[in-house]
């Protein structure tokens, strides 16, 4: 049996991983267009931020690690794949076979159609190639401007800061985080970001970008105008699917997958954030470009693959931020369901907000703020469809019982069994 | 040898004996904040549970890690954090549908049960039976395993 | 190290919270909690002062194993001047709150002044807020923790707060921190409310070091496993000191009815077994027992009330489990009331919680007023129609309730029994010293006791000494002076260690020893503790003296002097204080007239402390 796998992320690398520990002899290939060693994107803020250096971004600290699996990594992009022939072609032209495929490609970054953006000083936060280059500009004192306060913005916000820079972030949305924090959530992070001296402009974007000759100048959709050494950009990713053109395999924003991580093609499977997949709870097939989710494709995919009949229960957008101390996270369908209850705690003057929405007597979403200490519970709570019962008024007057909420259904659902 | 907790709520009057050992095997001092185990009272402290990692199976924390920060101890099978590996980014206290690895701030770094290398202080500690140490194959959790849908995982 | 080396001295009128370091030397002298506390009051105030002035200092104490894993390292203390006695007051307390501001990096809080409107204050480590608590004034205990905890969104913050009860002025409203556990003797509470100071609610992360862990650690696990495999820790562990109440029956030293009975027909209503007997309905008083912070005894009882009973059948509010009866309660809602329905004083017990009261001076001032109720003395037009007798739980409950909430006859009960009997001009039917009312145990049996109670610098009290295992053998009143001061000294350093006074089930002094020794810098030899011990008892007596006390005030109520008890083992008997006394001022090397003498101060290097 000859495994291949597309893409050295974590979707590549521990489904790789999974597919040795359940078959000794099979042939495991995993090819990757990027020079490095397999590293992690997540990490490169803290390679940004100077708290590790490269070999701390790696996936795998071991450099053994894949040979002493028999994992053979190879270099090389893929080009094509013809699913009827099982087989795939490198841009050189070179052709791999194979008898189960997984495709783990990842996303790609997408900047804003705007004048000015292929300048130069202007870079993406999405490599290791692009970390060594904004740490190359991103010097003590230098103006920064960082397009984009989604997600990954924020985590990048968090670095830029570390390296003491003058940072200006603008957010075409009207609050930071929107895809992970409701008004309230927004709002904080904005005030919290301010006064640790970073300037924040929500709701407006940058309409165009021009060189100066030391500087670059921005002008934004407000009328304001801003001037960088540096302008990350970070407005948002696409999965790397391009390649997959003719192949017969069904796309959407990302490869469509079913509930075993299956392509519409034979033997042909998809992890991470390439796949657009089964969401917990049903509905639509979506793409949860996280770091979690591409942990729990890889193995399920690697399982099936490995012949495994192993379904996926459907990814969960579970985030966690750190934006300059303050700690916020978001779970599942945090603005809530139709019909469904809501129960909040707001403490501005402290920072601290948590949010629980409900649909009947499940918890569904939540978002939280200041929030730390057995966070983890919430996706628990969401995902393993814990019947709230009494706790559910209880957590009304004060989602902060949620732990004791969490706790007491377990145990007492033990004591039933 | 695969070691786990085991915990029964039954016997524990929150006197937090555990989190006293657990933080000062952990940092040499008595800081319950600092404790890997938790006890959660309630009604006026008519129950009370102690709460700490089981060392699932599943291995969530393990596997959410991006830098293979977490890995598994092979005398006890506990899930363990290495810390000078780990970078921060809390992926994994978010991942853990237990709520049971968590991110302490004044360390930048992520703190579970280790297990003590195979002797918990924990259990030594606790003046009552509430928490001793078995092995996880007679082991029943006092917090029932979670599946999250992942089906028929072997 | 113990010690965090860090005191927050707030001054509510000027609105200040400042840290400063902790005064070592005094740290030497005085190890923590009651002596230290009793230190810093002595050095920070007038002891003539008004206790409900701007001018008293209230003192929160934490002692230096307070925080550590030496069992029952849950202890703080609050020091003040107390309104009910006008004397020291020392309250000790366990529950979590003592280790939590410990924790957040002090050893003792000292509150000067008095806030303009009502504040409450909320401590996280080095920030310290003075808040409004507006929102708070008029609240329950159990209201205002509640409240804290979910708007500083915060679960695990300790909170320390006093009822109505204690921002009107009942003179032994108590602090309560963890919803049940209280720093309940002397009226401490009443001078938080006459502060404005309406609760303290504590997050501490820095935590607790000790000066030579493997040493400390060693001695931790030898003093566990002594209280592990003690008789009387496993009594109190199984019982409660609930057990205490068939003891003193027997005994014959069973306060009944305003101690004119030694004996109650209704002790086996009340006892360990009642507790935990299974009812008909299946109901059961006790649910089970729980421990303070660190602590490997777990004496405390978890109650429920029945949910038929006549208190709480309608208030659904009071369905869940608390605090249950101790000793002390079951004494002060049963014998001394002659009350034997076991869930009216269970429910009195929530209600001393919830609205932070001292249930010993609440039940023996209910017991003084029943006595004047049954003398005629007062009416129905008196007691808003109440009839007080002996025995009506009712009364009990409804008269817990109106003291709490400060409203009608409750007002007068807030006086405690002192101040209330004299107002109707019967003076010796207030069974207190120097105003504080008694504990549980009738002191014509316990000879001992009664030396303890006259001489015990808070006030009445029954903690402040040990001599149980004298008084059961002799009830002669020879010989006590003796094992009372040692006791006494022994007690005061016992509570200036952070731990608790039950470990003496197991511990003696070279148990205290080996964890201070091993957890506080410099050398610890048993004769140091002693010494310490001695030095604050006198420390507390000069205070006393200088706020105006005199010999006078180390006396009983005429009831324990003159009239022989009636049945029991001590039947006949009265208590011999006036033989004991002058033997004890000579063994504490005080004057005929109690004062401590030069040499006596030289020797515990107290003379050039002020006034
Ligand atoms: C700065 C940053 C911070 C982040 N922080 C978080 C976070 O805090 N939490 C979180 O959950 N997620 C975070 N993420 C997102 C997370 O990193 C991704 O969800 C995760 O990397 C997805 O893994 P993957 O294996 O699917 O894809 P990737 O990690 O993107 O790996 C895909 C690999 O495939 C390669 N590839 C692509 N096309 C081809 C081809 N045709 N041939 C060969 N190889 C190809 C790519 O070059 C890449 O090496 C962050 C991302 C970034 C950039
Ligand atoms: S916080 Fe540390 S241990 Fe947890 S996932 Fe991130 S790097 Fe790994």
């Amino acid at each position: 049996m000859r495994h291949l796998i597309i893409g050295t992320g974590p979707a590549g690398v521990i489904a790789a991983e999974t597919l040795r520990g359940h078959d000794s002899e099979a042939e495991i290939l995993l090819l990757g267009d990027e020079p490095e060693t397999p590293y992690s994107r997540m990490a490169l803020p803290y390679l940004l931020a100077n708290n590790v250096g490269e070999t701390g971004t790696y996936l795998r600290p071991d450099p053994k690690h894949f040979q002493a699996r028999r994992i053979q990594v190879q270099r090389g992009r893929a080009a094509s794949v013809d699913s009827q022939a099982h087989t795939v072609t490198l841009e050189q032209g070179e052709q791999l076979d194979y008898d189960r495929l997984l495709i783990a490609t990842g996303s790609h970054t997408v900047k804003p159609p705007i004048p000015g953006m292929d300048l130069d000083g202007i870079e993406n936060c999405w490599t290791l190639a692009d970390a060594r280059a904004i740490a190359q500009r991103a010097q003590p004192g230098q103006q920064v401007v960082l397009m984009g306060a989604g997600f990954i913005g924020c985590i990048v916000l968090e670095a830029l800061v570390a390296r003491g820079v003058a940072l200006t972030v603008v957010e075409r949305e009207p609050r930071m985080v929107p895809r992970m924090m409701d008004q309230n959530g927004g709002e904080l992070l904005k005030r919290w970001c301010e006064s640790k001296g970073v300037r924040v402009h929500t709701g407006t974007q940058v309409d165009a970008i021009k060189a100066d000759p030391e500087r670059l100048s921005l002008t934004l959709g407000d009328g304001g105008m801003l001037e960088a050494d540096l302008v990350v950009c970070a407005t948002g990713v696409r999965p790397n699917i391009a390649f997959l053109e003719g192949s017969g395999i069904e796309t959407d924003v990302g490869i469509l997958v079913d509930e075993h991580l299956r392509t519409s093609a034979p033997d042909v499977y998809a992890a991470g954030d390439v796949a657009q997949g089964p969401v917990f709870n049903g509905g639509q097939r979506e793409v949860h470009a996280i770091q979690p989710t591409a942990g729990d494709h890889g193995q399920v995919a690697a399982l099936n693959m490995a012949g495994v009949d192993t379904v996926y229960g459907g990814s969960l957008a579970i985030n966690v931020l750190n934006t300059l101390g303050l700690i916020s996270s978001s779970f599942g369908q945090w603005q809530g369901v139709p019909g469904g209850d809501s129960a909040s705690a707001l403490n501005g003057e402290e920072f601290k907000y948590l949010r629980l929405e409900f649909d009947g007597d499940f918890l569904v979403g939540a978002i939280g703020l200041g929030l730390t200490q057995q966070v983890g519970i919430l996706r628990g709570l969401i995902q393993t469809r814990v019947n709230l019962g009494q706790w559910k008024k209880e957590l009304l007057r004060d989602p902060h019982q949620i732990v004791h909420a969490y706790l007491e259904c377990n145990t007492s659902a033990e004591a039933a069994a | 040898m695969q070691k786990a907790l085991l915990i029964d709520p039954e016997k524990c009057t929150s006197c937090l004996q555990c989190e006293l050992a657990c933080s000062h095997q952990h940092t040499g001092m008595f800081n319950p904040v600092q404790s890997r185990i938790r006890v959660f009272e309630f009604e006026h402290g008519a129950r009370a549970i102690p709460y700490t990692c089981t060392q699932c199976e599943a291995a969530w924390c393990l596997h959410a890690c991006p830098v293979q920060a977490i890995t598994v101890n092979a005398a006890t099978g506990a899930k363990q954090v290495d810390a000078d590996r780990c970078v921060g980014c809390k992926v994994c206290t978010v991942a853990c549908p237990y709520g049971t690895i968590n991110y302490e701030a004044h360390t930048g770094k992520v703190a579970k049960c280790d297990l003590c290398g195979g002797e918990p202080q924990c259990a030594v500690a606790c003046p009552t039976g509430a928490i001793t140490v078995s092995d996880p194959d007679t082991a029943t959790h006092a917090i029932n395993p979670l599946l999250l849908g992942r089906g028929a995982t072997a | 190290m113990g010690w965090q080396r860090k005191i927050l001295r707030v001054d509510l009128s000027a609105g200040t919270a400042v840290a400063e370091p902790l005064n070592m030397e005094w740290a030497n002298a005085y190890l923590g909690e009651r002596g230290l506390a009793s230190k810093y009051l002595w050095e920070n105030m007038d002891p003539a002062a008004d206790a409900m002035g701007p001018d008293n200092v209230l003192i929160f104490a934490t002692g230096p194993l307070t925080g550590t894993m030496s069992s029952t390292s849950g202890r703080y203390a609050v020091v003040t001047k107390g309104p009910l006695t006008n004397a020291i007051a020392c309250s000790n307390s366990g529950g979590k709150f003592g280790a939590e501001l410990k924790y957040a990096g002090y050893d003792l809080l000292l509150i000067h002044g008095r806030a303009p409107t009502p504040v409450y204050l909320h401590i996280v480590d080095d920030r310290v807020e003075i808040r409004s608590a507006q929102a708070l004034w008029g609240q329950t205990v159990w209201d205002t923790e509640g409240w804290l905890k979910s708007h500083h969104q915060d679960t695990r913050l300790k909170v320390a707060s006093i009822g109505v009860a204690g921002e009107r002025g009942v003179y032994y409203a108590c602090v309560v921190n963890d919803l049940h556990r209280a720093a309940g003797r002397s009226g401490v509470g009443a001078v938080m409310g006459s502060k404005n100071l309406k609760a303290i609610a504590v997050r501490g992360n820095l935590g607790v070091q000790v000066d030579q862990p493997e040493r400390f650690m060693a001695a931790v696990r030898d003093t566990h496993k002594m209280l592990a495999e003690s008789a009387g820790r496993k009594e109190l562990t199984e019982c409660g000191t609930d057990a205490m109440i068939d003891s003193m029956q027997a005994f014959g030293g069973l306060p009944t009815r305003n101690f004119q009975e030694v004996q109650f027909e209704g002790a086996d209503k009340l006892n360990p077994e009642a507790m935990t007997e299974v009812r008909p309905n299946g109901h059961r008083n006790l649910l089970t027992n729980k421990a303070c912070f660190g602590c490997t005894i777990a004496c405390g009882r978890i109650a429920h009330i029945d949910k038929t009973h006549f208190t709480i059948v309608n208030r659904p509010q009071y369905w869940h489990a608390s605090g249950g009866l101790e000793y002390e309660t079951a004494f002060a809602f049963g014998p001394v009331v002659g009350v034997d329905d076991i869930d009216a004083l269970t429910f009195a017990g929530y209600l001393m919680n919830e609205h932070g009261m001292d249930p010993i001076s609440f039940g023996v001032t209910l017991a003084a007023a029943m006595e004047l109720y049954e003398l005629g003395v007062i009416t129905d037009a008196d007691t808003d129609g109440v009839a007080l007798n002996f025995g009506n739980a009712e009364a009990l409950t409804v008269m817990a309730e109106k003291t709490g909430k400060y409203e009608g006859f409750g007002q007068i009960l807030g006086l405690g029994s002192k101040r209330m009997c004299e107002r109707y001009g019967r003076p010796e039917l207030s069974m207190s010293v120097k105003g504080q009312e008694f504990a549980g145990y009738d002191s014509r049996a316990l000879q001992g006791m009664g030396l303890g109670y006259a001489t015990s610098n808070r006030g009445a009290c029954h903690l402040r000494h040990d001599a149980f295992a004298e008084d059961m053998e002799d009830q002669s009143g020879a010989g006590k002076a003796k094992p009372i001061k040692v006791s006494q000294d022994k007690t005061a350093m016992i509570d200036s260690t952070g731990l608790c006074l039950f470990t003496s089930a197991a511990w003696d002094v070279p148990e205290f020893q080996r964890q201070i020794d091993a957890a506080c810098e410099g050398d610890w030899p048993e004769s140091r503790l002693w010494e310490i011990g001695e030095r604050i008892w006198n420390l507390e007596r000069r205070f006393n003296l200088a706020a105006g006390l005199t010999a006078a005030d180390d006396t009983l109520p005429p009831r324990m002097l003159e009239d022989p008890a009636p049945s029991g083992t001590a039947e006949g008997k009265v208590c011999q204080l006036d033989r004991m006394l002058p033997e004890y001022y000579e063994l504490r090397g005080w004057t005929r007239d109690g004062l401590p003498s030069h040499e006596t101060l030289q020797r515990l290097g107290l003379e050039e402390s002020k006034a």
